[in-house]
């Protein structure tokens, strides 16, 4: 099985120069491998360090060290050191993320919220949306508000639009933090048999779930992340 | 896609006498890219803009510009007609107060309009077409195109400005402050129309702000300045949500929770 994404040796700490330059170690000696088709689960207590790891994945937080190796458009990529300009391609190719809070922007409706990630990648518009439609009426959202910018909706609704517009690309490597968390069980349902159809394509999926039955349901293993804990090497 | 950048700008410095305006500054910009450069007043953001636009000219440093034909082109080896050429045509400069980047006393028509002529359209019934057409873009309603800016309100002026810069299809637009001294309502929308218009154009932009939910909403990079000195950059939502340099931090955590 190919392995779209390879972890080791990652270690993270905030350093907070307004409380005196205290520095919160985060996690240390992070390693593991994503492969294709499985999906693994970050587990440990809150305050471990699971959404960190998601967010350094990601780009969205800086790596003080250690590597993230990614396959992206037939290379690797060391997404640790790579530059703002390859993180943006890699977003927009490689890897995708659902957040737990959809961050709106203004006047946009929900429909072309979902749509953009395709959209991006140089599909036709009108093609994207028809996707997006098709994803939006499977996660049961109201047809009324698909032409609505999604600040006013519920947390339940507004999430449902951050997984349409997470799951309606092909990125080969999927990053979930907590998609389920607002949702009611009917919800809950639709994107475990979303996460099975991810996987049955192949995608790599790495995940924080706090619902027990959502995690076993789409779990193939989980990753401790308190074997990371950072002060067990910093101490 | 190309691999070039479309400006390279290296140890870029300006000096007022032995007061540094902004020291050493280098990046890239890549065409289609957004880059914020933050910082509070005084921290040599509106000096880097400057120099940048060769509105001033810079103490030491290079900035080398790529032309249509795919040349680069050191901008401040050029001259000052090649200079304001460019300005005219390849690049729009939004100013924070559309008064400076508007003529107060013609109508919104003919300020869109100039600006095509000064590339040489010369035919009046395709230079009012295509005003109507970008006035259109920018939400002012055709009735409006022989009213002279000075009747129209703050946000509907940087609408006009915008659509002036942009009219004649630039691949770089500078902005200072685009969205100061509006409510926030209005804010918002320009906020999202901009976002709109710099996607669907493709254009690479400087946006130059203090607030940082500008730079969040509209760039992908961004630059925090202090004392004229680049303290951090990298892309936009890194550099918030994990800022690392002391100064960003506390930039950040300045920010009003609604």
């Amino acid at each position: 099985m190919p392995t779209p994404l390879v972890v080791s040796d990652v270690a993270k700490s905030f350093t907070m120069h307004l409380r005196d330059g205290i520095k919160l170690p985060v996690v240390a000696g992070v390693s593991f491998a994503i492969r294709a088709g499985e999906c693994a689960v970050l587990g440990g207590p809150s305050g471990a360090g699971k959404s960190s790891i998601l967010k350094m994945l990601y780009g969205n937080y800086a790596v003080d060290e250690g590597q993230i190796i990614v396959q992206h458009e037939g290379g690797l990529i060391d997404l640790a050191t790579a530059s703002p300009r390859t993180v943006l391609s890699v977003r927009r190719q490689t890897i995708g993320y659902v957040s737990q809070f959809l961050r709106t922007v203004p006047r946009v409706s929900a429909l072309d919220v979902v749509a953009e990630p395709l959209v991006e990648r140089g599909e036709e518009r009108e093609v994207a949306r028809t996707k997006a439609r098709s994803l939006l009426a499977q996660l049961n959202l109201p047809e009324k508000l698909w032409a609505l910018p999604p600040a006013t909706f519920s947390g339940g609704e507004q999430q449902r639009v951050n997984i349409a517009r997470g799951f309606i690309t092909e990125h080969p490597v999927l990053l979930l933090d907590e998609p389920t968390a607002s949702l009611d069980a009917k919800n809950r349902d639709v994107v475990v048999a979303l996460i099975a159809a991810k996987k049955a394509a192949g995608v790599a999926l790495l995940g924080i779930f706090h619902d027990l039955d959502v995690r076993d349901a789409v779990a193939d293993r989980i990753i401790d992340v308190t074997s990371f804990a950072a002060g067990k090497i910093a101490a | 896609m190309t691999d070039e950048p479309l400006l390279r700008v290296s140890a870029l410095s300006k000096f007022y006498g032995s007061r540094v305006g902004c020291e050493n500054v280098t990046f890239d910009l890549w065409p289609g890219e957004v880059l914020a450069v933050v910082g509070e007043s005084g921290s040599g953001k509106t000096t880097l803009l400057n120099c940048l636009s060769t509105r001033l000219l810079p103490s030491s440093g290079t900035a080398s510009y790529r032309m249509r034909d795919g040349q680069f082109r050191e901008l401040y080896r050029m001259s000052e007609a090649e200079r304001r050429f460019l300005m005219r045509t390849d690049w729009g400069f939004v100013h924070q107060n559309p008064a400076d980047g508007l003529r107060m006393t013609v109508s919104a028509g003919a300020n869109v309009g100039e600006r095509l002529m000064a590339v040489g359209d010369r035919h009046y019934g395709k230079i009012r077409a295509t005003a109507v057409d970008w006035l259109s873009r920018v939400e002012i309603d055709e009735d409006r195109i022989d009213d002279e800016p000075r009747a129209f309100s703050g946000g509907m002026r940087q609408r006009l400005q915008i659509a002036r810069n942009l009219v004649t299809g630039p691949r770089l637009v500078f902005m200072d402050e685009p969205t100061g001294g509006l409510d926030v309502s209005v804010q918002a929308r320009l906020l999202d129309l901009l976002r709109g218009l710099v996607t669907d154009l493709g254009l690479a932009a400087i946006v130059v702000t203090h607030d940082l939910a500008v730079a969040r909403l509209l760039s992908q990079r961004m630059m925090v300045m202090k004392d004229g000195r680049v303290v951090e950059s990298g892309l936009t939502d890194r550099v918030l949500d994990d800022p690392r340099a002391p100064y960003t931090q506390l930039l950040v955590s300045s920010i009003l929770q609604v």
